[in-house]
């Protein structure tokens, strides 16, 4: 494995890159295929999702072939081993996002799921007209839409807190909509759309203050920075696995045991019950309570090895590393003539996501050209349409930066904005 | 690369036809890509019979593709019935581009003739089927 070579060992001689991202390719199989203009792929999308390193590639394979049975059911030897691992993966997870019990982790498919299962479950129990939840403009989609259908199903209110120019909360906002008394804070830990990380800890004091819980969708910083929802202090955390090297179709969802423990079941049939009369029935304990029919068996079990390839570098590396992709990035792109950088330039406030604008280029146009220069890229509006609303553009083109990347992906970038502006000149 | 983005194309970009707003007008129809959101307008104004396209014109902001789309589409409408234009075939558009459009940027291509669609039919049409075009 790359990695081993990657990481400085011993004292004194950790870099300013934290590693060699490009060290680290040889260990995801994504980059053995160049890209279609027969130079190396240079992968700047890993906000949408991370290629996988091999190790959790065949830890899926390895599930499938030698501890695969459904879980929680067999009385046999096969089936016990899958439940013990499946179980391992949630002990594993819990640990990795600072959840103080595994019984708080609950296995879903997506951030996006964990969303709704609040919205669904909690959203419906606790949520009543009149009743005030409280997003922000700089949410995905996935903490948006949910809350809407909720707002119109009880006849609550949705509001959102307004951002600044330069992308981050605007906290003077935030403070006027907290006065009003929401039931519930939903936001980012980082804006999937701007790069923006925000002050999770003191906006949840003030929530807290306010008498409000807070849901934080951190699908977009569990797999670059340390994370603690302990620490943090929030109430909900929602994650997915195809974000932080593992594979798609699981996700989670963290919740404080006691709410968790009150919440009504979201999805209901098998395995979440504890006994099931013509009658009636008796949930199951949590998390199981909440994690009907067969779940992600193999996935969760490969979702440790994308776990135990992060702790092995060591998330305040990985972060040390895309913060100093960022400011290379942010200089060089800042060099550039008709160029607009989205989101705070402060490398404190600001991840590994850049969006930006190319004047006069289309970012689908943008982003066709990178594609011809072998760069992957997302362009559009990020599953974020009131972000570009509040700034009056159609879309952005976003480059996001993971562990593989390097230096050299920032040359190759700037390079392919120069022949899309050539390109479009003449 | 050169290929998709011909000069062809880029001066459509540049210099659209048929870009602005009837007014009056005698139908109106608007439409978004959802991959981006990139709306696009259209109005129109028939002949004193109702039956032909008179004038056109487009509206919105978009790429390079949906943008000499619409400008080459519009170009193709004055003079023809509105059942000629209901009987268009996307494909024909896409021909007149005369540049490879991926499925990546097929919506883009075909924006304007969504809008189009809406507009001499009555409302909102599906897109049309990837394997039906390409």
């Amino acid at each position: 494995m790359a990695l081993q070579q990657a990481v400085p060992q011993g004292r004194g001689t950790r870099s300013l890159e934290g590693f060699d991202g490009a060290a680290l390719r040889a260990d995801f199989p994504i980059f053995d295929t160049p890209a279609a203009n027969g130079e190396r792929l240079v992968y700047l999308d890993s906000a949408a999702s991370a290629p996988k390193p091999r190790s959790v590639i065949e830890a899926l394979a390895d599930a499938y072939a030698h501890h695969y049975a459904n879980v929680h059911r067999g009385i046999y030897a096969l089936s016990e081993d899958a439940t013990r691992r499946y179980e391992e993966a949630r002990r594993r997870l819990a640990a990795f996002v600072g959840a103080p019990s595994k019984r708080e982790i609950v296995f879903v498919r997506n951030a996006t799921e964990a969303i709704n299962l609040v919205a669904y479950s909690w959203g419906r129990a606790n949520i009543q007209a009149g009743d005030l939840i409280l997003s922000t403009e700089m949410e995905h989609h996935a903490n948006i839409v949910p809350w809407q259908q909720l707002a119109i199903e009880k006849g609550a209110r949705l509001e959102y807190v307004d951002i600044t120019e330069d992308g981050r909360l605007d906290r003077d906002d935030l403070a006027r909509r907290l006065a009003r008394g929401p039931k519930l804070v939903a936001i980012a830990h980082v804006s999937n759309a701007l790069g923006t990380i925000n002050p999770v800890a003191e906006i949840t004091r003030q929530a807290h203050d306010a008498g409000a819980l807070v849901l934080l969708d951190a699908a977009q910083s569990v797999p670059h920075m340390p994370v603690s929802f302990a620490e943090l202090g929030v109430d909900f955390g929602a994650l997915s696995g195809h974000k932080m090297l593992g594979p798609s179709g699981i996700g989670a969802l963290w919740a404080r045991r006691e709410l968790l423990d009150a919440m009504p079941p979201f999805l209901t049939g098998g395995s979440m019950i504890s006994r099931v009369t013509l009658e009636g029935t008796e949930w199951a304990e949590v998390p199981w309570k909440f994690e009907a029919g067969t779940p992600a068996i193999a996935e969760a079990q490969a979702l440790v090895a994308a776990i135990d390839y992060l702790e092995a570098l060591g998330m305040d590396r990985v972060r040390q590393h895309e913060r100093f992709l960022f400011e290379r990035a942010w200089a060089a792109l800042s060099a550039i003539d008709g160029l607009r950088l989205l989101g705070p330039s402060d490398p404190d406030q600001h991840a590994g996501v850049i969006s930006f604008l190319v004047e006069d280029i289309h970012p689908h146009d943008v982003a066709t050209v990178f594609d011809a220069e072998g760069i992957a890229v997302r362009a559009g509006h990020h599953c974020a349409q009131p972000v570009m609303l509040h700034y009056d553009i159609p879309a952005t083109t976003r480059a996001s930066f993971y562990l593989f990347n390097a230096p050299d992906d920032i040359e190759r970038l700037t390079d392919a904005i120069r022949a899309a502006q050539r390109l479009f000149a003449r | 690369m050169d290929n998709l983005y011909r000069d062809f194309i880029l001066e459509h970009y540049r210099n659209p036809h048929n870009k602005g707003l009837l007014e009056p007008h005698d139908l109106h129809f608007a439409d978004s890509n959802p991959t981006c959101g990139d709306e696009l307008s259209m109005t129109f104004v028939l002949d004193s019979a109702g039956e032909h396209i008179a004038d056109v014109a487009f509206d919105g902001r978009g790429c390079a593709i949906s943008q000499a789309s619409a400008s080459i589409l519009t170009d193709e409408l004055r003079g023809m019935s509105l059942d000629e234009a209901r009987e268009m075939d996307p494909k024909d558009l896409l021909e007149g581009l005369g540049v490879p459009i991926g499925p990546a940027r097929l919506k883009c291509a075909l924006l304007s003739y969504k809008v189009l669609q809406g507009a001499v039919r009555g409302g909102e049409t599906a897109w049309p089927e990837e394997a039906d075009v390409v």
